[in-house]
């Protein structure tokens, strides 16, 4: 009985420090995003604005979008996320961050001192960029002003304010792979790129597991709204049947082809597509016009 | 008879709570804000199309479109807007509680729609290639009181 319950102990302190090590944070490799030199701001400004960075780190109620000092607050099933000041400050910002430490928060989650950050930032989608996006954008936000607006913790409770879980869950849903196979067109993989990772659409658009993991398989079908007031629309053609003009209309003016207008949080996506090349728009309209009923691929 | 009394009641109760929830028995200024709205959507929906080439343009239909959404930015938004008539409170509304926190805001972004119908107004008629830029600037005033002011579906 003795020997049993010895076994069973460290049976336990094996699954303990196997759970401890795979929940370790995984980062990129040290040679990788080395160069600091390689950016191209004008370029990385267009990233930038598809990848929607100021809608969610701009302060609440500021009319400078550009300057990121965080504050916005995202309620969810798992607690409050408080979108972090990124501006340049050195103390409270990322000023004092290098090209590999940007690529890492954006493409692992993972912070300089090594922690995993919470999923309501969305590298699942960014996982996706491509590098030099990624050097691109990181020169533009060098150019963009500094705020010493300390950043909030978030409001999130046990068991989600352990981090180091983060780990496990990145083990399930932190996957590289693209949601949709190989697109038929040029235009399908420009619209891909920005549906999937860039503007990260799935996020809001796409069905979310008991672990706050997106459901694939039911990919832009639609999901209650993360803070428990309304859905957020399906974007499949069995749900919106609204013709690829109409898609690319209302990513440019937020007028829906009965000439309603967006509202919510749509609001600041719109005003950053309506300031993407006008392909930029039909390309995300043929992805959503490509789309399987149901959301199954 | 006591029964009764208390069934009436009872009946009476829900019959309260039911006229709250369906949409058809709004109050009457919930339901003029929503129509100025509607109005505001049918004449933008007669420029849009034109502006898309979805319709044939034509100068009198489209300056008529945009006098209407001029007269319609010029209705006074405060008796439309009584206390106690947010999304919160009653159901059938989008209309978020920060427009009574912050009725100046509002007050503006309500001015910004009547600034960029004025604009569509002076170019209405002068030909097709002038819709597309002013419906934009439009649609630009409807998503910012948005943004702020009306919660998603």
């Amino acid at each position: 009985m003795r020997r049993l319950l010895g076994f069973l102990i460290l049976l336990g302190l094996l699954a303990a420090g196997a759970a401890w090590m795979i929940s370790a944070p995984d980062t990129l490799p040290a040679g990788e995003f080395a160069d600091d030199t390689g950016g191209d701001p004008a370029r990385g400004q267009a990233v930038f604005t598809a990848a929607g960075c100021a809608s969610c780190h701009h302060a609440p109620g500021s009319e400078d979008k550009l300057v990121l000092a965080g504050g916005q607050r995202f309620a969810s099933d798992f607690g409050t996320f408080i979108a972090p000041n990124i501006s340049q400050d050195p103390q409270q910002g990322i000023g004092t961050w290098s090209l590999h430490d940007f690529a890492n928060a954006l493409l692992r989650g993972v912070s300089p001192e090594g922690r995993h950050y919470y999923p309501a930032f969305p590298y699942t989608s960014y996982i996706r960029m491509q590098p030099q996006d990624v050097a691109d954008l990181w020169s533009y936000i060098r150019t963009l002003p500094a705020s010493d607006a300390p950043s909030q913790p978030h409001e999130v409770g046990f068991p989600f304010s352990l981090r180091r879980g983060l780990g496990l869950w990145k083990q399930l849903y932190l996957d590289p792979s693209w949601i949709m196979g190989t697109p038929g067109s040029e235009e399908l993989k420009r619209g891909r790129y920005l549906v999937e990772a860039l503007a990260h659409c799935g996020e809001c658009h796409t069905p979310r597991d008991d672990f706050g993991g997106l459901q694939r398989e039911a990919w832009l079908t639609g999901a209650p709204a993360p803070d428990g007031k309304g859905r957020i629309p399906a974007l499949t053609p069995d749900e919106l049947s609204w013709s690829a003009e109409d898609v690319a209309y209302y990513l440019e003016t937020g007028f829906t082809p009965d000439y309603d207008s967006a509202g919510g949080h749509m609001v600041a996506v719109i005003d950053n597509f309506a300031q993407l090349p006008p392909e930029d728009r039909a390309a995300v309209a043929a992805y959503v016009k490509a789309l399987p009923e149901g959301g199954g691929m | 008879m006591k029964i009764t009394a208390t069934s009436l009641s009872l009946v009476a109760a829900l019959a309260t709570f039911g006229t709250g929830t369906l949409a058809q028995d709004l109050p009457g200024p919930v339901k003029a804000r929503q129509g100025q709205f509607n109005i505001l959507a049918i004449n933008l929906g007669i420029l849009g199309d034109m502006a898309r080439g979805k319709t044939d343009y034509d100068a009198d239909t489209a300056q008529a479109a945009a006098d209407t959404l001029v007269a319609v930015s010029m209705i006074n938004q405060a008796p439309l807007f009584p206390e106690g008539t947010s999304e919160m409170e009653i159901d059938g509304t989008r209309a978020k509680a920060e427009i009574w926190d912050d009725w100046d805001g509002f007050a503006e972004k309500w001015s910004g729609l009547g600034e960029a119908a004025a604009g569509l107004q002076q170019v209405a008629a002068t030909g097709q290639e002038a819709l597309g830029p002013a419906v934009g600037q439009l649609g630009g005033a409807c998503k910012a009181c948005h943004d702020s002011f009306r919660a998603p579906e």
